[in-house]
């Protein structure tokens, strides 16, 4: 045991984690946003969206991460029309196309936890609130919605810790993120566990803030 | 559609072996994780609380910690780790590990994890009056477990098992970064030296599809299968 690089490669790493979390955090947000978006056109009755929808879902649960990276990183710059458009500002930045990436991702996942939380609602909750007479609109927002929310934060919750795990494969593409560093000083010392206590000690408190907080939302909103 | 050639001209053929090599590893290590599971299961079910401190470190560890870090420890700290133990025996000379056996250890170990959990799950939805019933029919232990716990505990946990058999199949492709030639390594290899990565980045994208497509189908039919007379 190297105490000695554990100390050292402390604060290294630890500069490494806001990156991290930077990645997290801004992919949560996007991926939240496309998650809803994509949930409602799930549950939208017109086949075409439907089934847009649950392609989209598909692809992004069914094929590896870094298979998504890499058509993004790699790919997308091969074609003539996005490197003469704006797109190209974001797509040639290795922290943009691992965020739309995760995004991309973390969307389609969120999308089939909602969909599932909506599915659950009990239909008697919808009935009451028409038969109150209160537009559709309105029954959507203020019951559907929150029921929905309740209804999927554990597995939300799983969620985001799959995605702090997943952002990790940004070190594929340059970035260097919690886990580029650490697989940086192991290239450099050749001490491999003394540096995966230290990253994956972050990595577990990190999970552990996540899941705590989570908790404390489940037990604040349930009913 | 040049590019998929089989022979010489195209990479269709090196495609298809890397295909296979994603197949062999995941299964690999799908095995090895039943096996982890094997030991955990028991361990987190246990009354002792040392044995279920050992089995919640190791679930809760595995699955708070990134695969590609895993890898990463397996990778550089694999042959060092073994060339320690035959250094106990008296064996000094460098040992390298094969970078499928070091890949389908990693993957395993951590598919483990996810394998104990949800055999912990389905054991412990089993309804008690079963282990109670089998008691009082004084069945011998072997037969209590293989025939009135396995085959209940296996209808509860394969829909959750097939959950595990996709993320194992999915984190298949952080091995590449070992260089084993499995799909992802083989489309970085024709993206490079054809120069068109688009192209067979989502080549490899749909052959991932096709996996789990597949595997569905499979799973369906054995869920099918156990879930007979309920």
């Amino acid at each position: 045991m190297d105490f000695d690089l554990m100390i050292s490669s402390f604060p290294k790493l630890l500069n490494a984690t806001l990156i991290t979390l930077k990645l997290l955090s801004v992919s949560l947000i996007v991926g939240l946003i496309l998650g809803i978006l994509f949930s409602i056109m799930r549950i939208n009755k017109n086949p075409i969206i439907n089934k847009f929808a649950y392609g989209y879902s598909y692809f992004f649960r069914g094929t590896p991460l870094l298979v998504q990276i890499f058509i993004i990183y790699f790919g997308l710059g091969q074609l003539e029309f996005i490197r003469s458009s704006f797109l190209w500002i974001f797509l040639k930045e290795p922290y943009w196309c691992a965020i739309i990436a995760f995004s991309l991702n973390t969307g389609a996942y969120t999308s089939e936890i909602l969909r599932s939380a909506f599915e659950t609602i009990k239909p008697g909750l919808i009935e009451a609130g028409k038969s109150l007479g209160i537009q559709s609109k309105i029954i959507f927002f203020k019951i559907q919605i929150p029921i929905a929310i309740r209804q999927s934060l554990p597995a939300y919750g799983n969620e985001i810790i799959l995605m702090l795990k997943g952002t990790s494969l940004a070190s594929t593409v340059t970035l260097m993120d919690l886990t580029g560093v650490a697989k940086y000083i192991i290239s450099t010392t050749f001490k491999p566990i003394e540096v995966f206590i230290v990253a994956g000690g972050i990595y577990l408190f990190l999970t552990f803030l996540i899941h705590n907080f989570i908790k404390f939302l489940e037990k604040k909103y349930s009913f | 559609m040049e590019l998929l050639a089989f022979g010489k001209t195209g990479w269709g053929d090196e495609l298809f072996i890397a295909t296979l090599m994603t197949l062999a590893v995941s299964i690999t290590a799908i095995l090895i994780g039943f096996l982890f599971a094997l030991i955990f299961t028991p361990l987190k079910l246990s009354k002792n609380k040392f044995f279920n401190l050992i089995a919640n470190c190791y679930t809760t560890v595995i699955r708070g910690v990134p695969e590609l870090l895993v890898i990463y420890l397996f990778f550089f700290g694999g042959s060092g780790a073994v060339m320690f133990v035959a250094s106990i025996f008296g064996y000094n000379d460098y040992i390298e590990i094969n970078a499928f056996i070091t890949g389908s250890f990693a993957i395993g170990i951590i598919s483990g994890a996810y394998s104990t959990e949800v055999f912990r799950g389905a054991i412990q939805s089993i309804d008690k009056g079963q282990f109670e019933a089998s008691k009082v029919l004084g069945l011998k232990k072997p037969i209590h477990f293989f025939k009135v716990i396995m085959p209940q505990m296996l209808r509860l946990a394969i829909p959750n098992l097939s959950n595990v058999w996709q993320i194992t199949l999915k984190d298949t492709s952080l091995i590449s970064v070992t260089g084993l030639v499995e799909i992802m390594r083989q489309s970085y290899i024709a993206a490079g030296s054809t120069r068109d990565p688009l192209f067979f980045y989502s080549f490899a994208a749909v052959l991932y599809l096709l996996l789990t497509f597949l595997s569905m189908k499979l799973i369906n039919r054995l869920e099918i299968k156990y879930s007979k007379g309920y």
